[in-house]
């Protein structure tokens, strides 16, 4: 159970971690060392050290200096100060979505060679992320899924949809995230009653799935921002349903929890990391080797078998059987979340989503 | 000789003035700062002067939200109060070694974090794990429940985070308070009770106000207890600006909300501080 807890795990983590890497020195590096690669702290960087690196070593000879970077916006605000000092934290590190965003249009990413990476073309164009001008400066690391998690001794037969969050027979029984920016309750609004994520471009359309959200909030009894909150409730059956990671549920289940994962019909959210590469970042050559090792199907199997994320190349690609793939994520069309609305709206949305969730 | 003491003493407060001066003004005069900043052409902020994050907080929900804030925690320094004070007092009449014990005990309740308390109440209160299954064991209810997440949660939370400083805020008042007026009322034919509403709580008054006055402020910061165990509706001005520093990254906003705060617990010490005779 504590495996995953951490990565995801703003309020302890993100704050810590963030503190540790701040007061880090900066170390010279020397001609062709090891390159610092940031991943999500906790279990993720566990993973990365002891399944991920040794690989990527024993196929180019590049030694790693692993670090643990804050999932958020407080990473992205270190890249900056960096920066201004004309240095880089890491070498590469792991970023999503909104934050990514945002350093892109304050150019804080570096424009990546695709010469220079031969397995770009396993991805497809969601997860390569590029500048106006087409420089690419985000490449797809990994994937992972938010679905409607249901514990099976309360709900024995788990609903398939998400119109389950409005039912009326799960009132006060419902445990959300509790932000507009990690939930995607946005998202998965419009994917249920408006027929896609495209109504969300507009201010008007964002404020009816505002409308539609306040309809649920009778039926939700926990907000939550910390995993930790939501997953004994869920697994103790005090808050029989709600939205909760794919990978942890899974793994709740393995260890004999009455928890179970359904991709309702219209989709999990998938949500993922892409490597980005900061400006001031000097061994490009080894960094392009690595984004490159993690572009291969091998190495994205190896995260499905290792760290339980989804990969983000063409599963047929991979040599994963059906159960590995059905244990990461689902064949279903997902919902993918609109980040450029959390940039483009930020106040407004973190407003509005505010006075909805307070009734 | 007046002079030259009078010299060495201000001479004494120096490094404890720059230490004020260094830790409380410096980040006092950046957070200001960063209340009136202005964004800039790529979505950060720098240096400037508008008002426009102080007038999003001018809605009626982030209003709101601070009397709300204001009143929860006025709430909690009573109720850790009536809880504290009567405590105290009887504290003060035990001898000396229960009185050492029992202050150690208290003293390591306050080792405890707010995030301890928190989960620690969550369980209290789930339906699962529960004090509701001690009601349904002696009868009081056929069916456990759960009473978290709810306003008395989180109420009897930071109650509890609250009444140890209470018990020694008010300790010293209470032990250092002259026995013989005590007595004095008792000769003359008071009763205790009557001893303790008309001689004790009044001599004690200033005690009982900045004791009031600390707890008011120390839950007015209080994060973790309100997002825990409260629902939205319950989360305080404290939560907004966690949630606008860490999640939303809009440091000016934030910087706002805790000036706001600022401005709302300095009020509330001086209104407190004039009424009750300037002590």
């Amino acid at each position: 159970m504590t495996r995953t807890l951490s990565r995801r795990r703003f309020m302890g983590t993100a704050a810590a971690t963030g503190a540790v890497a701040l007061s880090a020195p900066s170390i010279l590096r020397a001609a062709n060392g090891p390159i610092k690669v940031g991943t999500y702290g906790g279990f993720f960087e566990e993973s990365f050290k002891q399944f991920i690196f040794p690989e990527f070593t024993a196929a180019t000879g590049i030694e790693v200096n692993s670090m643990a970077v804050p999932t958020g916006e407080t990473w992205l605000v270190q890249i900056k100060n960096a920066a201004r000092a004309k240095t880089a934290p890491a070498d590469v590190s792991l970023m999503a979505g909104t934050p990514r965003n945002e350093g892109a249009q304050q150019k804080l990413f570096q424009t990546l060679d695709e010469s220079k990476l031969p397995n770009l073309s396993n991805l497809n164009d969601r997860f390569q992320d590029r500048y106006d001008d087409g420089g690419l400066y985000g490449v797809g690391a990994l994937s992972w899924y938010i679905t409607l998690c249901t514990n099976s001794d309360e709900i024995p037969e788990a609903p398939t949809s998400w119109a389950a969050l409005w039912d009326e027979q799960y009132k006060d029984q419902i445990g959300v995230l509790g932000l507009a920016s990690n939930s995607f309750l946005l998202e998965v609004t419009a994917a249920t009653h408006f027929g896609g994520t495209d109504i969300l471009s507009t201010k008007d359309g964002i404020q009816q799935c505002f409308d539609k959200i306040a309809e649920m909030v009778p039926n939700v009894r926990l907000w939550y921002k910390d995993e930790g909150a939501f997953q004994q409730a869920l697994q103790d059956g005090e808050i029989p349903m709600g939205q909760y990671y794919h990978d942890v549920a899974g793994l709740a289940a393995a260890e004999g929890f009455p928890v179970v994962s359904t991709f309702p019909k219209e989709g999990g959210v998938l949500d993922s990391g892409y490597w980005i590469v900061p400006q001031y970042v000097e061994p490009l050559d080894e960094v392009h080797a690595f984004i490159d090792f993690m572009s291969t199907p091998e190495t994205q199997a190896l995260l499905a078998r290792n760290v339980g994320t989804a990969p983000v190349v063409n599963a047929e690609l991979t040599d994963l059987t059906e159960e590995e793939l059905a244990a990461v994520g689902s064949p279903k069309d997902p919902i993918i979340p609109r980040y450029d609305i959390y940039q483009e709206h930020a106040d407004w949305i973190s407003d509005t989503w505010n006075r909805v969730i307070a009734g | 000789m007046q002079q030259g003491s009078s010299f060495t003493r201000s001479l004494g407060l120096i490094p404890s003035s720059v230490m004020i001066g260094i830790f409380f003004f410096v980040p006092f005069v950046l957070i200001l700062m960063t209340s009136v900043s202005v964004p800039s052409e790529t979505g950060d902020y720098q240096l400037g002067f508008s008002m426009e994050h102080f007038e999003r907080f001018a809605t009626w929900f982030y209003i709101e939200r601070a009397l709300f804030s204001a009143g929860l925690c006025a709430l909690i320094a009573l109720l850790s109060l009536l809880i504290a004070y009567p405590f105290t007092y009887m504290l003060t009449q035990f001898g000396p070694r229960s009185q050492t014990l029992w202050l150690i005990y208290i003293l390591a309740q306050l080792s405890l974090s707010e995030v301890l308390i928190a989960f620690s109440w969550q369980i209290l209160l789930s339906r699962t794990g529960g004090i509701a299954n001690i009601l349904v064991m002696v009868g009081l209810a056929e069916k456990s429940f759960a009473m978290t997440p709810s306003a008395g949660a989180v109420l009897a939370a930071l109650v509890y985070l609250a009444v140890p400083f209470s018990v020694l805020l008010l300790y010293p008042a209470l032990s250092r308070l002259d026995k013989s007026l005590i007595e004095a009322s008792r000769t003359l034919g008071a009763s205790p009770l009557r001893t303790f509403f008309t001689v004790v709580m009044p001599v004690t008054r200033p005690a009982i106000i900045s004791s009031g006055v600390t707890i008011f402020v120390l839950t007015l910061g209080a994060i973790i207890v309100p997002q825990v165990l409260g629902k939205p509706e319950h989360w305080t001005l404290s939560v907004l600006i966690t949630d606008q520093a860490i999640f939303n990254f809009n440091m000016p906003f934030a910087s706002a909300l805790a000036v706001v705060l600022l401005a709302l617990s300095a009020s509330v010490i001086a209104v407190v501080t004039k009424f009750s005779g300037g002590k």
